[in-house]
């Protein structure tokens, strides 16, 4: 694992709970929609927390999908899962809300899943093909190179 | 429902990682073809777009949820219960190494989410 896949890791966690955060203000401005009356939630769009909620998902995504194309599922998702926490951290230090005992648990759960995911190793090697055979393949083809997969088990 | 929910959710998340897996590193297959020819790789994998059409389910059979059942409820159970589902996914579908510690990471999480929901 290099700095950078640790801050695509870092990406993943603070854009999914940053973007909810930013929706669930955005549509509290908004006020409820209708079923019958699904246009407005057009006119959502026009609300800059909404806009930003959106904008903070889109590279929430593509920061999950970079991740998974060099790490296990079951390694990514903790990390994710970290992003319940910090939405619990925000609400307590910006928005001044109470934590109680319960949640301080969950918190030390979530935290101690992803300490224990990200101690192993991100991905799981499925060949172990010779290194001295590595050769570069055009990119799209599905296939990588041995050392390519060799490097990121470590 | 919640079934339901968990279901969409483990089949979209895998469908997606499978999708990743056969693609390659992304950052590979952008020195290779440049940042639009692997937007391209993703764009054109089905397995990808079934597993955002998945994960448009989950999210709309969530909303469905919703519109009856408690929010206290249905929101964190489904949450937590994918991190376990997806482990076992994981480990049958996708092939990974879910070692004794991802078990215990997705465990922990899982407990977590339910104790921050609370």
């Amino acid at each position: 694992m290099t700095f950078r896949r640790y801050l695509i890791l870092g990406a993943v966690m603070l854009c999914a709970s940053v973007g909810d955060t930013f929706l669930s203000a955005g549509m509290k401005q908004v006020g409820p929609v209708s079923l019958h009356h699904l246009l407005t939630l057009l006119v959502a769009l026009k609300n800059p927390w909404v806009f930003s909620g959106i904008l903070f998902l889109v590279v929430f995504f593509a920061a999950y999908l970079t991740a998974l194309s060099w790490a296990d599922l079951t390694f990514v998702l903790p990390a994710t899962g970290f992003g319940y926490v910090i939405i619990a951290l925000l609400s307590k230090y910006w928005l001044q809300e109470t934590i109680s005992p319960a949640r301080w648990i969950g918190i030390l759960l979530i935290t101690l899943g992803v300490g224990f995911v990200t101690q192993g190793p991100s991905y799981t090697n499925h060949t172990h093909p010779d290194p001295r055979e590595a050769v570069a393949v055009p990119a799209g083809t599905g296939e990588r190179t041995a050392t390519q997969k060799n490097g990121r088990s470590a | 429902m919640i079934g339901v929910i968990v279901l969409l959710a483990t089949t979209g998340d895998v469908l997606i990682a499978g999708a990743m897996r056969q693609i390659g590193d992304f950052d590979v297959v952008r020195s290779h073809s440049g940042l639009k020819g692997a937007i391209l790789a993703v764009l054109r994998n089905a397995r990808f777009f079934s597993g955002v059409l998945c994960m448009a389910l989950s999210f709309f059979s969530l909303l469905f949820a919703l519109s009856w059942a408690d929010v206290s409820l249905v929101a964190p159970a489904s949450a937590a219960l994918t991190f376990i589902t997806n482990a076992f996914a994981a480990k049958w579908i996708l092939k990974e190494n879910v070692d004794g510690r991802r078990w215990l990471a997705a465990v922990c999480v899982c407990m977590g989410v339910f104790f921050l929901s609370r």
